[in-house]
């Protein structure tokens, strides 16, 4: 083969990939910040093209904890958030960072373990448990990383009686996402606490065989609430206020609610609509 | 050790199946590897070049500067360029964050002092002998400097595989400033890290690999280009 003409291939080739990247046309895109467990879940995978197919909107997301989001949305560099920590959410609005904010969907937080349960709280109370693995002192995961689940881990302790154990050796916080953080509660044989969509999506990965199981479920304290925020367009007049509004909307519609409730992962479902 | 197995089955099966995520990631490396690639080698070659040809005050301090520079750490790259771009930066009004175009920000300022200090050390070992014998012989400036250019060509194709070594295989940069986003921003190695993660250490093998077929490809395009 000729070798110029490789040559000039490779060189075309290059090129247009580059020229590509500039050259795409600008379609309506709604850039979002969210939480790891819409994400991890697949959740927003399988809205995603519906909510585009019926709005023409291409929606956008990075998913991080629940506090960077927030933060990501104070600075004006998202459109709209996807976030789950009621009392920051409020106080977010009340700084005037915030629109709007509308209840979509919840699920609830369980406190997850290995089978052989060291600090034995299996059907215990949240208090008695995590009163248990403090005086064992077993391994607890936390995300650590200012996330919703970590802000709701932080006022479990409190409620129960208990100090945050920040600094104890067997307390570690991973800093990362909720299936990071579960993977490493596996790896170590430690308990942690996640909501109980992204414990699905792990216990299907591991073909429904996963080692740690659900061990605290079902107290009132660990309901987990999912909302829509839109910014204020007075402080982030840059912000696509209207397609963000478009997006609450149809979150919260008869049709997207429904969407929500079908989202199954081995016949289980993972977020259920409660959007008013 | 099965996911292992598994993963070099996965990532033929993603590759020829044509999956939408995989062939985003793949085009978003290309993109970005590209565009910082051509940038900062149209600024880093001359810069380069004259550094290393031409004798100045302050050259040496220059020089450890540039090296200096070559070791800087990714994260921190992308932490400047997040403070920069971020809507309450000094730059913010373009709305580069999130964007292809970000990241491409960030790598070539990664990928610039690669091209420079790379092309400045082998311009610096040219013979000396040479430039005396062109003009001896009686050849013009212009004729002299074509000569050097042409005498350091494969420096300059190590500075740009190093280059491209460089940018094709970050993660903090396309993190911080891409948001590791879906079908956007994700490149290859933010998905790598975002299964290793999620503890799909198939799919992440499988990335990696076809990461390591385009580094192939172009090494092998490259060589090509020494043997004319």
């Amino acid at each position: 083969m000729n070798k110029k003409w490789i040559m000039n291939w490779v060189i075309v080739f290059f090129m247009t990939m580059g020229l590509a990247a500039f050259a795409q046309a600008e379609t309506k895109s709604l850039m979002m910040a969210t939480t790891t467990s819409t994400e991890d879940t697949g959740l927003l995978d399988y809205l995603m093209p519906l909510f585009e197919k019926d709005t023409g909107i291409a929606l956008k997301w990075t998913a991080t904890g629940t506090g960077k989001a927030l933060k990501l949305g104070e600075t004006c560099d998202v459109d709209v958030l996807l976030v789950h920590a009621p009392s920051a959410e409020k106080k977010f609005i009340e700084n005037g960072f915030g629109k709007d904010r509308k209840e979509i969907m919840y699920n609830d937080f369980v406190i997850i373990g290995p089978e052989s349960d060291p600090a034995g709280i299996k059907g215990k109370s949240l208090a008695d448990a995590l009163t248990a693995i403090k005086g064992k002192q077993a391994q607890f995961m936390s995300r650590g990383d200012d996330s919703g689940t970590h802000k709701t881990e932080q006022i479990l302790w409190k409620a129960s009686g208990l100090q945050v154990p920040d600094k104890e050796t067997w307390y570690v916080q991973t800093g990362q996402g909720m299936l990071a953080t579960i993977t490493v509660a596996q790896e170590k044989n430690g308990y942690t606490m996640t909501d109980r969509g992204t414990y699905i999506k792990y216990n299907s990965q591991n073909k429904g065989n996963a080692s740690l199981k659900i061990l605290v479920e079902g107290d009132k304290n660990l309901l987990n609430q999912y909302s829509v925020l839109t910014l204020n367009a007075a402080k982030c007049p840059k912000a696509k206020y209207d397609l963000a509004v478009q997006f609450s909307d149809w979150m919260a519609s008869p049709k997207g609610q429904k969407l929500i409730g079908d989202f199954l992962l081995m016949g289980e479902r993972l977020f259920f609509p409660n959007a008013d | 050790m099965d996911f292992i197995v598994e993963g070099f089955f996965k990532a033929l099966e993603l590759l020829i199946n044509g999956d939408g995520s995989t062939w985003s990631a793949v085009l978003a490396t290309l993109k970005v590897s590209v565009w910082s690639l051509l940038i900062s080698t149209v600024t880093g070659l001359p810069c380069g070049f004259m550094i290393g040809y031409f004798d100045f005050k302050g050259k040496k301090q220059l020089r450890t500067v540039l090296d200096t520079l070559l070791a800087l750490p990714t994260v921190f790259i992308g932490l400047v360029v997040y403070a920069f771009i971020s809507r309450q930066g000094p730059l913010g009004e373009f709305g580069l964050l999130f964007t292809l175009s970000g990241i491409v920000i960030g790598l070539t300022i990664l990928a610039f002092p690669v091209v420079t200090a790379i092309t400045a050390s082998t311009v610096e070992g040219i013979d000396p002998d040479l430039k005396l014998t062109l003009i001896s012989l009686g050849a013009g400036k212009r004729h002299i400097l074509t000569t050097c250019l042409w005498e350091v060509r494969y420096g300059i194709l190590t500075a740009i595989v190093n280059a491209y070594g460089r940018v094709s295989t970050e993660v903090g940069i396309a993190m911080m400033i891409g948001g590791n986003i879906k079908y956007h921003t994700r490149t290859i190695t933010t998905a790598i890290a975002l299964e290793t993660n999620k503890g799909m250490f198939a799919d992440g093998i499988a990335l990696g690999l076809v990461l390591i077929t385009i580094a192939f490809i172009v090494n092998l395009s490259l060589s090509f280009l020494r043997k004319q």
